[in-house]
């Protein structure tokens, strides 16, 4: 069950905490908003088919803020792109993706396109480059509002102003006859956002929406993505590669590595008690407050070859835990706590590990105090 | 902690099986033509200017593959010995300009500043005219003949390489190998020559290929119109030219010497095209 | 966990007369007000109409020392110099004034042979380990220069120095015949380093070494750049934007903002008790790994300005929370206000005691 405290304006800068537990194995209370179901993506190269996304299923309920993590190759944004069929031929896409019922991957082009930008909405890295040059904000908004909520006029206009409120932009009004590139990096950031919301989504999908922003930028869109969920009872899907994304700002955690998933989770219990091996290797690298300048804990070798991957679970050939068995057969997603899910062998054995990457519950919480 | 490569492929191709078929066919075009340009003896008994009263105007036949002209000219003959004068064409129109422009490009992406200003109004001033007006009024002045046709040609044609280059130039002095290697130390003279302009020549080495072809061409039409080379040089254009006249009658005076042309084109243009994609640094 | 398996052992090799470092207070480089501006392409129309060149203040008057043998960490964000410092530091860019100067040597007026000199002593890693390395030369082609233009070995010496940069820095040694396409991002970071270590220099300037690298693969090249500095006895400067990354690597850090220095201190204190209100906000913007904590506000409200257009006074006023008159008025001084701890901001004039230089001083 999802408990959402909802997040009004206090301006009070003190941390508040914020509990989500997920179940997902067991019967949700409220049906999920969208199911993927063995999602497959290949795309074909010179030197041979390249599995991007090889069955990849998870479920995500409404008002869920999914962080769905990964390094580069791992098939993050692949699947994201994915959900709304935007790839082309020759790129294959399989599977099934139910969003109100109907499986996206098999609708005809005119229903699929009055879901695209209309319930689903997708936000890019790179502002610059998703929004149109030539056409002012406003226009892009008015845009959408026209197509999906069927607004013109007097009434687009006002609700057009009223979105680049919502995303924090000043002078709204005026700010709708402003192009992309007389917009700073943040406020083209929040007009991306407002083009958006104008059909109401109830799903956005953000692929590394902060990535190409300042740190205290970053934050402001963070907090605004919170918040808009909270007030327009959306669901997110953050595909990102940063950790400390993921931690503040998503409910549950996908983890992904040679276009599968490893490890589901609350965030919570993702960072307090990693199943996987990845995910330890992962969490463990980073650097400890504690040990100044001593050696980090590297995961060893690099990324898998996508085109030619080795028998068994991805992440073996680079596992210290790895033992035979994990070089069989590839390691199915299971659970391994209500609300938990694993593909590692080893999961037990992990749970065993004092991996708690959570600084200790005795120190005073100040947004000060030891925020790294 | 030894961090281990790639693996490389498995079986090692030969190196000249793992040329592209557009730069392997082109290659062996050109070795043809070559061989037709430095041996001509080997493929014809006939000299060139030999008349043969006895087989004037003779359609394609076993003694004359491509027939003869109104003097009696072995046309397959010339055909051949012309390979040697389009080829020497296709270099002299290129050599100049493709050299000088592309140095005179990287000093100018280089240094930038007054000589890039300098050089830059200089260019302008050329590309204002159209380039074969240009050509036909040098040539016009200092009389025809194929000796002045190269040097019209070059005094226009190192435009387009200063171009190409200098742009490369400009992007490459920003990447951060280039500045590495301005850290490291190196000269300028280093860092342009031995960093930055084996990366930035590409274009231009691309576009001198399709220049040979366009050279080729100017010289046929210059031929044309009297004012390349002069008979009884078998300069293909010339031929193609003479030939007009009898193109309903004798229509294998020009159409052979044309199919030359473009042969030498297509020679051109693919190794063009196998070149860039040679060339492309691979990532 | 898997250990780090030791590189062959490489003798340290004797290095030829340095510059005579500063022996009492153990300084190495040492920046004073170092400006640089850059000129913006101003379109005919704006020329025409008299408006007034702009220009990006990348740097304003940054001064600061950076000791033998520390880590000094250089964080901020767009437009806060970081970049256009290091850069300026190894002489790719030109400054507008200001003085640097290295052992006695004033490093901005060198030329030529002194130039090269000085290029022995503090090279650069950068960032993107895409475009850094030349993409037509070997391993071997790069290192192989390196050495030989400075002539650091006879050139029979050569190859087998340059088998010994490979095993330094982590890599095999059939690396030397390959092109950088064959190898993975961290690999080629490795070559960056390599090819700096080539010179044998005393200080490296880290340019964001790992940022464009994966997680998994950054505490490799971290782990190397560790056991380097510790090996070969290297001042490391290293501009990052990543916080945990420098609060982990750092003797010291300095903060930046819009082209200057607003805090400068030892790790400890700037991220336990930081002075200046941006740096407050920069921590507490940095995004914690605990899930627990989170707050509802951003920490730091409104846009960064644009360094064609640095506020007057403090460049900070435009989104400090405890911003008055005075901020807009006057531009704060870097002062020392703890020992050791400086930072640019009026409200701590007012509220705590300067501290005051005892006799030996304190450096920047």
């Amino acid at each position: 069950m999802t408990s959402n405290v909802s997040a009004g304006r206090t301006g009070n800068p003190t941390s508040r905490v914020e509990e989500n537990v997920q179940n997902s194995s067991a019967t949700p209370q409220t049906a999920p908003l969208l199911s993927v179901r063995d999602l497959k993506v290949q795309i074909p190269t010179p030197g041979g088919t390249l599995e991007a996304v090889r069955g990849v299923n998870f479920d995500l309920n409404p008002g869920e803020v999914l962080g769905l993590v990964g390094e580069s190759g791992s098939g993050k944004s692949v699947t994201l792109r994915a959900l709304l069929k935007l790839h082309r031929a020759p790129i294959r896409v399989s599977g099934e993706v139910y969003y109100g019922g109907e499986n996206l991957l098999t609708l005809p082009e005119n229903r699929l396109r009055s879901v695209r930008g209309g319930q689903i909405s997708m936000i890019f890295q790179e502002p610059m480059t998703a929004l149109n040059p030539v056409l002012t904000v406003g226009q892009q908004i008015l845009e959408n509002l026209l197509e999906h909520k069927h607004l013109r006029g007097k009434a687009a206009l006002e609700r057009a102003s009223e979105l680049l409120d919502l995303t924090g932009i000043p002078s709204p009004r005026a700010r709708l006859n402003d192009y992309p590139h007389q917009f700073s990096g943040g406020m083209r950031q929040r007009a991306m956002i407002a083009i958006a919301l104008a059909s109401e989504p109830k799903l956005l999908l953000a692929d590394e929406p902060t990535t190409a922003l300042d740190v205290t930028i970053q934050d402001q869109i963070l907090r605004l993505l919170l918040r808009l969920r909270d007030t327009l009872s959306m669901s997110v899907i953050l595909v990102t590669h940063d950790l400390g994304v993921v931690a503040q700002a998503c409910d549950r955690v996908a983890v992904m590595y040679g276009g599968r998933l490893m490890e589901t989770a609350g965030v919570n219990a993702l960072f307090g008690g990693p199943r996987h091996a990845y995910t330890v290797g992962l969490l463990s690298s980073l650097p400890d407050v504690g040990a100044h300048r001593q050696p980090l804990r590297p995961i060893p070798g690099g990324p898998p070859d996508l085109r030619n991957l080795p028998a068994g679970c991805a992440f073996a050939p680079r596992c210290t835990y790895v033992t035979g068995a994990c070089l069989g057969v590839e390691p199915p997603l299971q659970s391994v706590e209500p609300g938990h899910d694993s593909a590692c062998i080893h999961h037990d054995q992990l749970g065993q590990l004092n991996s708690s990457h959570l600084p200790s519950s005795t120190l005073p919480s100040s947004a000060l105090e030891g925020p790294l | 902690m030894t961090t281990a490569l790639p693996s490389s492929p498995a079986r090692v191709r030969p190196k000249w099986r793992s040329l592209k078929p557009t730069l392997l066919i082109g290659t062996v075009l050109l070795l043809i033509l070559l061989l037709a340009a430095l041996f001509p003896q080997l493929f014809t008994p006939y000299s060139p200017t030999d008349f043969d009263y006895t087989a004037i105007l003779s359609s394609p036949n076993l003694k004359h593959p491509f027939g003869t002209d109104n003097f009696g000219r072995d046309i397959f003959s010339r055909v051949i010995f012309g390979t040697r004068i389009d080829l020497q064409i296709a270099v002299f129109t290129t050599a100049f300009p493709f050299v000088f422009g592309t140095l005179l490009g990287a000093l100018s992406g280089f240094q930038g500043r007054w000589l890039d200003a300098l050089v830059g109004r200089v260019a302008d001033l050329v590309v204002v005219f159209p380039f074969l007006v240009l050509v036909i009024a040098i040539v016009a002045v200092l009389g025809p003949g194929l000796n002045n046709m190269f040097l019209a040609v070059s005094a226009v044609g190192w435009v387009s390489y200063w171009r190409l280059t200098r742009g490369e130039v400009l992007a490459q002095k920003k990447a951060e190998y280039a500045q590495a290697a301005q850290v490291l130390g190196y000269s300028p003279a280093r860092v342009l020559l031995r960093h930055i302009l084996p990366n930035a020549v590409t274009p231009a080495v691309v576009y001198l290929m399709t220049d040979m072809s366009l050279g080729i061409l100017l010289g046929a039409s210059l031929g044309y119109l009297g004012l390349g080379a002069q008979p009884p040089t078998p300069e293909w254009g010339v031929m193609v030219a003479d030939g007009k006249n009898f193109m309903v009658t004798a229509w294998w005076i020009g159409t052979f010497p044309g199919l030359a042309l473009t042969l030498a084109g297509v020679t051109f243009s693919l190794i063009g095209d196998g070149l860039a994609d040679a060339l492309r640094p691979k990532s | 966990m898997t250990d780090l398996s030791p590189t062959p052992a490489l003798e340290k090799n004797t290095l030829p007369a340095r510059a005579t470092p500063d022996e009492l207070t153990g300084e190495l480089l040492e920046v004073r007000g170092l400006t640089k501006t850059f000129a913006v392409r101003e379109s005919w129309l704006s020329r025409l109409q008299g408006k007034p060149h702009r220009r990006v203040q990348a740097l304003t008057d940054v001064s600061l020392t950076v000791k033998r043998g520390e880590t000094l960490g250089i964080v901020g964000e767009s437009g806060c110099g970081k970049s256009t410092l290091a850069r300026t530091l190894v002489r790719l860019y030109t400054a507008d004034s200001g003085e640097v100067s290295y052992g006695g040597l004033n490093v901005l007026e060198l030329k030529g042979a002194a130039l090269r000199g000085y290029h022995r002593r503090v090279q650069m890693i950068f960032q993107d380990p895409f475009s850094s390395l030349n993409p037509r030369m070997t391993v071997g082609q790069v290192l192989g220069e390196a050495l030989s233009v400075h002539r650091m070995r006879p050139k029979g010496d050569i190859p087998a120095r340059i088998d010994e940069l490979l095993s330094l820095v982590g890599l095999p040694l059939e690396a030397a015949g390959r092109l950088p396409h064959e190898f993975s991002g961290g690999q080629r970071q490795r070559i960056g380093i390599a090819r700096a270590l080539a010179l044998e220099p005393e200080c490296l300037i880290a340019d964001e070494l790992v940022s464009a690298l994966d997680v998994s693969v950054q505490a490799q090249v971290v782990n190397l750049l560790l056991e380097l500095q510790e090996r070969l006895a290297l001042t490391v400067l290293f501009v990052a934007h990543d916080l945990r990354l420098v609060r982990h690597l750092s003797h010291r850090v300095a903060v930046m903002y819009l082209g200057r220095i607003v805090e400068l201190a030892e790790t400890g204190a700037i991220f336990e008790s930081p002075k200046h209100p941006y740096t407050q906000g920069l921590l507490a913007a940095a995004p914690s790994l605990d899930p627990r904590r989170r707050t509802d506000a951003p920490a730091v409200s409104g846009e960064l300005p644009s360094p064609l257009n640095v506020p007057s006074g403090c460049a900070f006023r435009t989104r400090c929370p405890h911003a008055f008159e005075r901020c807009t008025l006057e531009r704060p001084r870097l002062l020392e206000h703890a020992e050791g701890h400086w930072a640019a901001c009026h409200l701590l004039d007012s509220a705590e005691e300067q501290f005051t230089a005892s006799g030996t001083g304190t450096a920047l």
